[in-house]
């Protein structure tokens, strides 16, 4: 009986033949990350173990990037946590402001993460690095602190639910629809536990930030992971960024899956998620007249190059609606870098948009775009929970990047071609 | 020991924010996370409640971000444990990892009223509903997760392998 690409990295980080789901097994751990809001507990925890060293200095990962640059004095102390002990343990993966991004943009880009990997971070939305065939998870502070240590953690290996997207996606169509109309089909707790495997031919000709903003929500899914069988696409990513060996796996034909979803391109619009779970999807058609005060481009699930592209296409020329606020924010140096040279943030800014450093800021309530009472925002990023954004009556719309674009222009959600 | 408190309710998919807002994640004070415990759920939660009393909610209980602040804010509000049909699944690891007890019983989400005295048997999963005079079965906590909790959590299972 065949495996599941996950069953496959897990077997070999565990030193087996093979492994089926519900089996607790050792992994090796090949990255181990932590941020400026869950390191400090991980440190704490570290030292308190009387650790003496870290299990690897290059595979350990510090990314100060959610309260960053330091919104208050408390924020400015965790992130001097984690500078001080990226220094005295000698942490090679340590990114100060500047060369800083939000981590699941920034580990992929630097060639951190790669194909047949077991990765862990304390951050939720780990799962992204799943896009490049790996298999990587959220943990907690103190299983990274343990992880820190020893270069292992414990994990149950989860079951495999098969995804497949046939035939093409509709114009305006993103990954970041795709994953939001599996989301509304499955809901919140659809993948408890589980693997997500995204496959069929509009994967295959998925570019891999879209790919990249799929795995991102599986945990939206509930999802223990989200993968993606590494292809030309994958390795066309990877080239010239790896710095270590990595090892392809795939599927097998015969391989075992708890569920297969089957989807069409063409059933799948530009999805919005209403408040207060990502699985409350609607349509573009469906949503009616939802009035907006602020409108956000960014986050690990859609602060990429292609993203800004996407929006940069709909703001070209037009001006953001007098009542909106529309907050730009690329996700690394490199890719706000790439918008400059591009002409994109010269779009934004004729817009009238603000274009900010990167960091997660508002997408958490955290800074750089937090909501009051009453306010109502469409964003790209991956929760809309209450109070997500802000005050607890505040209200969070999740959309892709051309939806959010447009809606920022109209003041209103509203279709990409609503206003072309 | 057995726990023994008063239940509060809470719904489905109650997610980390709501548990502990991310606009409190700038500090990793125990005290000072305990404070906002629950608060964009039931604002007057933590105020209410007292020592010992028992969260119970409906399935999915914790989804959402990895933030370990959550069972944290929890426990350190001084609840005692956490019943619900199900629970995310970071949540759910974090929760062991930290030390606070929680325990899967859809019979016990469903049938306990918001302030019923109740009390549980950890060793057991047996849980009394003292006001209704009624029983309900968690599920047993997995072989793995009891040896975790037998050394003394994660970091103690952690220092055995260090040292």
């Amino acid at each position: 009986m065949g495996m599941t690409i996950t069953e496959k990295i897990l077997a070999e980080h565990a030193g087996k033949k093979r492994v089926s789901p519900g089996d607790l097994i050792m992994s090796k751990v090949d990255i181990a990350l932590g941020n400026d809001i869950t390191a400090p507990l991980s440190i704490e925890e570290f030292k308190k173990a009387g650790a003496k060293k870290v299990f690897n200095k290059d595979k350990v990962v510090l990314v100060p990037d959610h309260f960053a640059p330091n919104k208050d004095i408390k924020s400015a102390q965790q992130v001097r946590i984690l500078k001080n002990f990226a220094k005295d343990y000698k942490i090679t993966n340590y990114f100060e402001m500047g060369r800083m991004g939000i981590e699941h943009a920034l580990l992929p880009e630097e060639g951190l993460v790669l194909p047949g990997d077991v990765i862990i971070g304390a951050d939720s939305h780990t799962c992204t690095y799943g896009a490049l065939g790996a298999f990587s998870t959220g943990v907690g502070s103190t299983d990274l602190a343990a992880a820190m240590i020893t270069g292992e953690t414990w994990f149950k290996v989860p079951e495999s639910m098969k995804f497949i997207f046939y035939g093409k996606l509709k114009k305006w169509v993103t990954g970041k629809d795709l994953i939001l109309y599996t989301i509304g089909k499955i809901g919140v707790d659809g993948a408890l536990y589980k693997a997500m495997e995204f496959t069929g031919e509009i994967i295959d000709n998925l570019p891999m930030d879209g790919r990249f903003t799929m795995t991102n929500m599986a945990i939206e899914a509930g999802a223990k992971s989200g993968i993606i069988n590494p292809d030309d696409i994958t390795m066309e990513y990877v080239e010239g960024r790896a710095k270590r060996k990595f090892k392809i796996y795939e599927s097998d034909k015969d391989a075992t899956y708890s569920d297969v979803f089957e989807f069409n391109g063409k059933d799948i619009e530009p999805q919005v998620a209403f408040p207060h779970l990502p699985s409350n999807t609607k349509p573009i058609s469906k949503v009616g007249k939802v009035k907006i005060d602020q409108a956000v481009i960014g986050s690990c699930t859609n602060g990429r190059i292609s993203d800004l592209r996407e929006a940069a296409s709909v703001l070209k020329g037009k001006k953001v609606h007098k009542d909106v606020r529309m907050i730009v924010i690329p996700a690394t140096q490199r890719i706000y870098k790439m918008a400059i040279d591009e002409g994109l943030i010269d779009i934004f800014i004729d817009a009238e948009a603000v274009v900010s450093t990167p960091t997660c800021g508002p997408c958490l309530g955290g800074h750089m775009g937090v909501l009051a009472e009453g306010e109502r925002a469409i964003s790209t990023t991956n929760r809309n929970f209450v109070g997500r954004m802000g005050h607890p009556k505040s209200e969070v719309y999740l959309s892709n990047p051309a939806v959010a674009a447009s809606s920022g222009v109209l003041g209103r959600i509203c279709s990409p071609d609503e206003i072309e | 020991m057995k726990l023994k408190g008063k239940a509060w309710k809470f719904g489905a998919d109650v997610d980390t924010d709501a548990i502990i807002p991310a606009r409190y994640l700038n500090t990793t004070d125990h005290k000072e996370l305990a404070k906002h415990c629950m608060e964009d759920a039931n604002p007057d939660f933590v105020k209410k409640m007292k020592g010992g009393d028992i969260i119970v909610a409906d399935k999915n209980f914790g989804c959402g971000s990895s933030r370990e602040h959550a069972p944290i804010s929890i426990k350190a509000a001084g609840i005692s444990c956490v019943i619900a049909k199900s629970f995310a699944r970071i949540f759910y690891r974090n929760s062991f990892n930290m030390g606070l007890p929680i325990f899967e019983s859809a019979t016990a989400s469903e049938n306990i009223k918001e302030g019923d005295e109740i009390e549980l048997d950890p060793s057991t999963g047996v849980i009394h509903n003292l006001t209704k005079k009624e029983k309900y079965q968690a599920k047993p906590i997995p072989l793995f997760m009891q040896e975790l909790i037998n050394v003394g959590g994660l970091m103690n299972y952690v220092k055995r392998k260090v040292a």
